[in-house]
């Protein structure tokens, strides 16, 4: 199921290492990106292609933290929460989508559009908060940013407010009220 | 003062856009032409040895002595891996390097692996930079279309392969062992060392391993030589210099290229503007996550190696995370320690356990629950995890806990015995532990 439309896509990935067992990642990649998720058929597929044992590929699976190992909303949110972001209101940024679509983190939305996660460092410290979804990030977040992101991908998938090449920081010259750390 | 950009100088153009052409026309592929078939590759390496240049990932390790352990008559294939892993917390310039000039760090690339003898690079990106790696993956392409990657670069019989790999969400894979073990297909664990990559890396075999920022020096060392790059910088040990990551409460978060050995007070009031909203600075973190605690008192250390390091700290991987008066320090340090439990590879019982503890006695106390015997033990239990380990993430996970609890004991000892945080007006919501994988 993985295999076969994907063969020419596996060859090539197969022909930069000199060792199989190097071409795991990129395919656990590839049936994540057809898929949505690492499902047990993928993996045990992936076994066979690179001479592993189902076992070898799960225990490498879930050493990282990208690999979904179930179906999760179409939109995953993930609102870096280390302390960079914490200091300019990474937990404004958590109400603020919890507000708008009542998500508290590790949840998915009822009709499967958004799952919220939080994880750390995403290196993007000079333009918090920041939030990467699925392959995009938004960065220098304001409530209202965050309420058209969500409404524009639930309507369009997408939304032109998705950062390009890294973002320049522009100067804030808040004042510190908008951290949530200060009194 | 004025300073001269190197790295970040061709991006800052207008209209620049980091394609072939561009950094062409920028100078761009010029050092190649001066090293391929020109130069023996050991005097290459001498060049890079005598500029004095190191490591921008963390470590600070002289980048041309690093290629001189490469046993010269090794006859098996060798190999160079970008350390495109960025993921110490508050760092961002690489993703800054690679996205907005991705051809100057590939120009690196293929300087240090003629130098080193190498056939096939990888560049090691972490999963998360998407965008990055598409960047790159164009960037290549339009390199090998041009004949600069592949067989035979330039005519010269040299021939370098450059392969991105992505990772998938760790961040110990950006500490070399374990990258390796990573690009290998296996989970992150560092290595036990010796035998060092330069001998027993990738599959075994000899290996280099340097961060993006490092690469990108090359070209600019073999343009305009040794003697200008030893000028640049606080000579003969920091020489160069280094994208600073600004961010935290600072009027203008972001990347800053300097020579290194200008003071921190230089760089967060006269070229960051200063702190946001004018507070006064309480601390600062001057070199990631890892890198131990400083404050007010600390602004006029300058910011090489050296002087960060006889400071108490280190300048590790140039993220300065800047806070002002009225951040809770136990609170920073309970993040920080979120961090690393939740990014501890698990592999050294010390680190493993150590990071869990450590996180469960900084939340006690943070959320009013702490005793007094918890200082003690946080006290006892730190010096039992650093240099315990396999890898530096054990000296690591303790230096947020032992310099805020050094200069900011008083704001512990509070904690306990009003049983809150002084500095929270209401409960807030948890920054909770969360991983899913």
């Amino acid at each position: 199921m993985l295999i076969e439309p994907y063969k020419d896509r596996i060859a090539e990935i197969l022909g930069r290492y000199p060792e199989k067992r190097a071409a795991l990642l990129p395919l656990l990649w590839l049936a994540q990106e057809t898929q949505g998720y690492v499902s047990e058929e993928a993996m045990r597929e992936i076994a066979g292609l690179l001479d592993l044992t189902p076992p070898q590929v799960f225990e490498t699976v879930t050493f990282y933290s990208m690999y979904n190992l179930r179906p999760i909303g179409r939109f995953h949110i993930q609102v870096c929460r280390s302390l960079m972001c914490a200091l300019v209101g990474a937990e404004n940024l958590l109400s603020w989508i919890d507000a708008k679509l009542g998500l508290k983190t590790g949840g998915t939305t009822p009709d499967r559009m958004f799952s919220l996660h939080q994880v750390e460092c995403l290196a993007s410290c000079g333009t918090g908060p920041m939030m990467q979804i699925n392959d995009e990030y938004y960065e220098r977040l304001t409530q209202a940013k965050v309420n058209r992101i969500l409404d524009d991908l639930r309507r369009d998938g997408k939304s032109d407010l998705a950062s390009g090449p890294f973002m320049f920081p522009e100067p804030s010259n808040k004042s510190s009220e908008s951290s949530c750390r200060t009194n | 003062m004025p300073h001269e950009l190197i790295l970040l100088k061709n991006m800052s153009q207008p209209g620049y856009t980091g394609s072939l052409a561009d950094y062409e026309r920028a100078g761009g592929y010029q050092a190649i032409r001066k090293v391929l078939g020109k130069m023996p590759p050991g005097d290459v390496t001498d060049l890079v040895k005598r500029s004095g240049l190191r490591g921008r990932g963390g470590a600070g390790f002289p980048t041309g002595v690093k290629w001189s352990f490469i046993p010269k008559d090794h006859p098996g294939p060798r190999y160079l891996c970008c350390n495109a892993d960025e993921s110490e917390p508050g760092t961002f310039k690489d993703r800054q390097l690679m996205e907005r000039d991705p051809h100057q760090m590939i120009e690196g690339m293929i300087i240090a692996s003629y130098a080193i003898g190498v056939r096939i690079a990888y560049i090691y990106i972490r999963g998360e930079f998407v965008m990055g790696a598409k960047i790159l993956e164009r960037a290549l392409a339009e390199a090998y279309k041009a004949g600069y990657l592949g067989e035979n670069i330039l005519g010269t019989g040299f021939a370098v392969d450059i392969y991105v790999h992505r990772g998938a969400g760790a961040y110990i894979c950006g500490e070399e062992t374990a990258l390796l073990e990573s690009l290998e297909g296996k989970r992150g664990l560092p290595r036990t060392k010796p035998p060092f990559p330069a001998t027993n890396g990738l599959f075994n075999k000899p290996t280099v391993v340097n961060n993006v920022e490092t690469l990108a020096n090359l070209p600019y060392i073999v343009n305009r030589g040794v003697e200008w790059f030893m000028a640049i910088g606080n000579p003969p040990k920091s020489t160069g210099t280094r994208v600073f990551c600004l961010s935290g409460h600072i009027k203008r978060p972001g990347n800053y290229e300097v020579p290194m050995g200008i003071t921190f007070r230089e760089m967060i009031y006269d070229i960051a503007g200063g702190m946001r909203g004018d507070k006064p600075l309480k601390a600062f973190i001057p070199g990631g996550a890892s890198a131990s605690f400083f404050t007010s008192q600390h602004l006029d250390v300058k910011m090489d190696f050296e002087s960060v390091a006889q400071a108490g700290s280190m300048l590790g991987s140039g993220g300065v995370t800047v806070m002002e008066e009225g951040t809770c320090m136990v609170w920073a340090a309970e993040n920080l320690l979120h961090f690393f439990n939740h990014e501890s590879c698990g592999k050294c019982t010390p680190c493993r356990e150590g990071s869990s503890w450590l996180l469960q006695i900084l939340r006690r106390i943070e959320h009013g629950k702490g005793k007094m015997e918890d200082l003690g033990t946080l006290a006892r239990l730190c010096p039992n995890i650093a240099g315990r380990t396999v890898c530096a993430f054990g000296d690591a996970e303790i230096a947020p806990i032992l310099s805020t609890l050094q200069y900011f004991r008083d704001e512990y000892e509070t904690h306990v015995r009003e049983q809150r945080c002084p500095f929270r007006r209401a409960p807030a919501p948890d920054l909770i532990a969360v991983g899913h994988g």
